[in-house]
Order: structure tokens, then sequence, then C-alpha cells
């Protein structure tokens, strides 16, 4: 859901570096409160995001860098800083390490019922603070500069928005981890955005196409053994995105495809047909016999598009001759006409 | 005649990093004028409507909108962006965009309501883009989403009206309309300030002119200032412009 104003800010790598910068946050507090229960370990990873999102941020408005590179950095440094403290922290003798390395790649199964309450809560306030301030978020994402003559506070709905990304992202570390988490916030959204054209269809969509990847993936790696729930969550959105790439029907590409084989189609025959017409055009009789041959010679003419024609009854064959139809000559008039009239 | 001054500019300067891309600009704009702002490319004038706008910092000088500040008077000023500065993939309609205009005087949370839709609709009408509202905005002309843009100020309903370069890559018939509207504001009392590249149309166009290079070169009506003079002084080479009488 969230996923939507990633997309569509092109900051998709943002998600990425979120998830990672999480993992030292999650490590440190740790460390400190040698606690193991979630609600700590993601309040030390929403933290941490939070301080990345803002570096990256005060990076590309501070420096000529572009903002590739910010997550870049970003993205690795956090990364490599939080996996130095996994490791820090496994060499220590205590019982309690055994469980951090989930936030890697994410389980599902360590979830327990007060963590899908929390997750529930959140997603409300997400949905509520969405509704409330839509109109500010979409002029943000549309027309930043425009916002802002306006008298909208920007940076204020810039940080909100981050928030809640960040907030969304960290709560998703548990089920799909650190690596995978950016695709459940941007898969959902990409497979979206080729379905509509609307922001509030394709930010519904999304959550749909979001909860079902969750609910099939966790479905499939319940059914099968051993095969860990995230990974298999994120394919099924995967498949989504997939789909959704080649069937859409007016971002697909099997669409624009069929689309532009039948568009060619019609020109080869429409002009197929012209070229007759003129041919036709010389003789008194429009429907006298002419050789095939003479059809040869140009570029658009096929057997295939000769077989339309006398399908459509435009055209009938006799020998080795074709001559047009009372209805073919009117339908090629009716087309050089529109023609003609197009070019005005 | 005396006018009231709508825009004022005192001491305006603005810079990226080092270098400074306005200096010390002083400009008086008297109301209800068309107004170009011309100047070779990195000259500032897009920087100068930002910074007017509030929408850049300026390192020194101030901003003055009918005697007060920009920020007591916003909803007294239009605005209507480059069409290169957004993303026309966005999914949205063009009605949907032209709104937006209502959205400074709905104020935080508030939404469009019927009221609103029907300014919006209004204001497509006049740009003639009515016929396409419920397009989505990626399917619009480069000239059709410049009317687009055009419409979402015209909503605002504002006194002085800035706009960055309108006539950008749009065709003759879109050019001529925009034009038309652009006169009629001004019939009305408006004054419209447009950033504009096309030196030709300039005396056909406009009545009151400025040039602009990092600093100012002159301001002033079009028929006393618009000369070969400040046209090599502005753009450094001898340019000739013949002004049809």
């Amino acid at each position: 859901m969230l996923g939507s104003f990633a997309v569509l800010r092109k900051q998709s790598l943002l998600g990425d570096a979120i998830s990672h910068a999480a993992l030292p946050g999650i490590a440190i507090s740790f460390l400190i409160t040698g606690a193991k229960d979630s609600h700590t370990l993601l309040l030390g990873a929403l933290v941490s995001g939070l301080i990345g999102t803002f570096w990256i941020r005060g990076i590309i408005t501070k420096t000529h860098l572009k903002s590739d590179t910010a997550l870049g950095l970003i993205l690795s440094l956090f990364f490599g800083f939080g996996m130095l403290l996994l490791t820090f922290i496994q060499k220590q003798p205590n019982a309690n390490q055994a469980g951090l390395d989930k936030y890697l790649f994410g389980q599902a199964a360590t979830l327990v019922e007060s963590d899908v309450w929390m997750m529930a809560i959140v997603t409300g306030i997400c949905l509520f603070v969405l509704l409330l301030f839509w109109k500010e978020f979409k002029i943000l994402l549309f027309d930043k500069d425009y916002a802002k003559t306006l008298g909208f506070n920007t940076k204020l709905i810039d940080i909100l928005i981050t928030s809640f990304i960040v907030l969304a992202i960290v709560l998703g570390l548990q089920t799909v981890g650190v690596v995978l988490m950016s695709a459940m916030l941007l898969a959902p959204a990409a497979a979206a955005r080729q379905w509509t054209n609307s922001l509030a269809t394709m930010v519904v969509l999304a959550a749909i196409f979001g909860a079902f990847s969750g609910v099939f993936g966790t479905a499939i790696s319940a059914s099968q053994n051993n095969l860990s729930t995230g990974p298999v969550i994120v394919l099924v959105a995967a498949v989504f995105v997939l789909i959704s790439f080649i069937f859409s029907p007016s971002r697909g590409l099997l669409f624009k495809q069929i689309r532009f084989i039948k568009n060619r189609r019609d020109l080869e025959l429409h002009k197929t047909l012209a070229f007759m017409y003129h041919i036709a055009e010389s003789h008194a009789d429009i429907t006298h016999p002419h050789e095939i041959k003479i059809l040869n010679g140009f570029q658009g003419y096929t057997k295939g598009t000769l077989k339309k024609l006398v399908e459509k009854n435009y055209v009938t064959l006799k020998g080795s001759t074709w001559s047009l139809t009372n209805e073919g000559f009117e339908s090629a008039l009716n087309l050089y006409n529109q023609l003609s009239k197009n070019d005005e | 005649m005396k006018q009231n001054i709508a825009v004022q500019v005192d001491d305006l300067t603005v810079a990226y990093n080092y270098k400074p891309v306005l200096w010390d600009i002083d400009l008086e704009i008297p109301e209800g004028v068309l107004m170009a702002i011309v100047g070779p490319n990195g000259a500032g004038k897009s920087t100068l409507i930002k910074s007017i706008l509030g929408i850049l910092k300026p390192i020194a000088g101030s901003v003055r909108i009918y005697g007060k500040s920009y920020e007591k008077q916003r909803s007294l000023v239009a605005y209507v962006p480059q069409k290169g500065s957004v993303d026309w993939d966005f999914p949205t309609t063009a009605l949907d965009v032209v709104t937006m205009g209502t959205y400074g005087s709905l104020g935080w949370i508030k939404r469009p309501r019927q009221k609103q839709k029907k300014a919006a609709l209004e204001a497509l009408e006049k740009v003639g883009m009515l016929a396409f509202k419920s397009r989505q905005i990626s399917q619009l002309s480069g000239g059709q989403q410049q009317r687009i843009f055009l419409a979402r100020a015209l909503v605002q309903d504002a006194a002085i009206y800035f706009m960055d370069e309108p006539f950008q890559g749009v065709d003759a018939t879109t050019e001529i309309a925009i034009i038309n509207i652009l006169k009629e504001l001004r019939k009305a009392g408006k004054t419209v300030i447009v950033v504009h590249h096309d030196l030709q149309t300039v005396p056909e166009y406009f009545d009151w002119v400025t040039f602009l290079n990092v600093k100012k070169i002159a301001t002033g009506p079009v028929r006393d200032i618009f000369n070969d003079d400040n046209l090599t002084k502005t753009y450094g080479i001898n340019y000739k412009v013949s002004i049809q009488e």
C-alpha cells in the first residue's frame, strides 16, 4: 500500500536501504536490553531505519551525490555495520542470541499473536493517516514545488510519508526479513500500477496484491516442508508482477503486441484495398478482372490479405485474376474519403 | 498615472553553491501588466520566479506582493511550473490535476467537494480541454498538458500569475489559445508574469518586459525598452529583432 508512494516517487530503492538500515538497530537494541521479544527489537529497527532515511535525505540535499549513490552508500554502510554486530553477538556466550539472524531472511513462524495485533493496529493507523492526508500526499507526489506555492508544508508531508514507509518496512522485517523486504514493498505497487491509471485504485490494488501474496505464500510454505515463508511470499508477489506486466490490458506487453499486430494488419488490408481501388478506378467497369501478378509489386500485399479481402466479400477471385466487388469499391471509397478528411 | 505595484523585489540575490544565479535584483512589476522575462539560458529566469514564490531560498533580498510578505499574500498568487518538472505518467486524470488548484484554499485535510469540482470544470472549459477531463494525463499531448497546468492556475483565481515557459514545446494552436487566455487575464486586471524564450513574439504578446542575465538589465514597457541595445546587453551578441509596427 505504502509502496505505491515509494514507486511513484521513483524512490523504489529507498525501501531496500531502509530495511538494510534497520539491521544494526535490531542488533544494538539486543545488545542493550538483552531482550529477544520482537517489540523491543523492532523499535530499535525503527530508530535506525529512520536515522538511515534521514541521512540519505541529508546526503542528497547537502551534497552533489545522486540519490542512488546516497542510497547505496547508506544501505551498505548500515548493513555492514549490522552484520558486524550480528557476528559479534553470535560469538557471545548468550543463549538468547539464536533468533537474531531470523531477521535477515525473516521467519513468519516466529510471529506470535501480539505481533499480529501490532501489525493490524499499525496498518490501521497507516490507513487512517493515508485517508486523512490523501490530498496532501497526492499533490506532493505529483508536483512538490506547486504544493509549496499553495502553502502546504511540503517538508512535513514528506517526513510523514517517509516515516510511514519506514514503519511499514520495519513491521514486515519479521516476516520477510531485511534482504527481501523491499520486494514486498514494491512488487505489489509495481503490479498494481499496470492495471490502473488512478492513484486510489492503485493503492487499493497494491494492498490486495500484498495481502494475497502473504496468504498464498504462507499457505504454500506451510504445505511444503521447510520452505521458508518470506522468500515464498516474495516469489508469489513476483508472479503477480509478471502476470501484470504481461496481461494488463492497457500497459501489458501482450495486449500492446496484439494491438500492434492488429493495427498493422488493418493498415495492410486498407492499403491493399486502396491500391486495388486505384487500379479498378481506371476502368469504366469497376469489377473488371485484373491479374493477381500486378499486386506483387505492392509492399503491403500478401496472400493473407487477399484471402481476408475475399472473406470480407470485397474481392472475388477467378483463376489468376481478381476483381473488386461493388461492396469493396464503396468501402475503399469510404476509406479514401476518411483519410483525406483526416489530413485536413 | 499612478499604478499599484503588484510585485516588488529588492536586492534579491540567489546562488546555487558558489556561483550567484541572480545578483542584486531590484524589480517593480506594476499591477495589470502582461510581462515577459527574457534572457539567455542560465540567466536565472526560472530562478527569479521560484525565489519570488518561496520555492527557492534567496541568500539576500526581499519580495513584497502588494506591499506585504509573500507568505501573507499567498492566496493572491498562482504558479504554472515548467511542464517538464513533473512526471506525466502519474496515475491521475486531467480533472484531478486541475482540481489541485483548489487545494490551497481548502487547506489541510479538507477534501474537494462539488464547488471545487465545478470550478475545475469551468477552468478546463476555459482552456478548451473539457472533453479531456477524464483522460489519463500521460495520454495528453504536450500542448494539452500545458493547458491543464494553465487551467490549474486559473482555478486558483489569483491576482498575480507566474508562468514558467508556458509556450515551450506546444503547437501553434495551443500557443494562440494560451496567449488569448493571458490577454483575457490582463483585461480582467490581473498581473501576468511569463518566462519567455521566443523574442520574436515579445512585442506581439506582451506589454511589459524584463531583461535578465544574472543581473537585471532593464525593465519597462515593451515599446520603450524592447530594442537592440537591451537585447545586445542581455544576450551579449548583436541581436537584431525587427519590430513590426
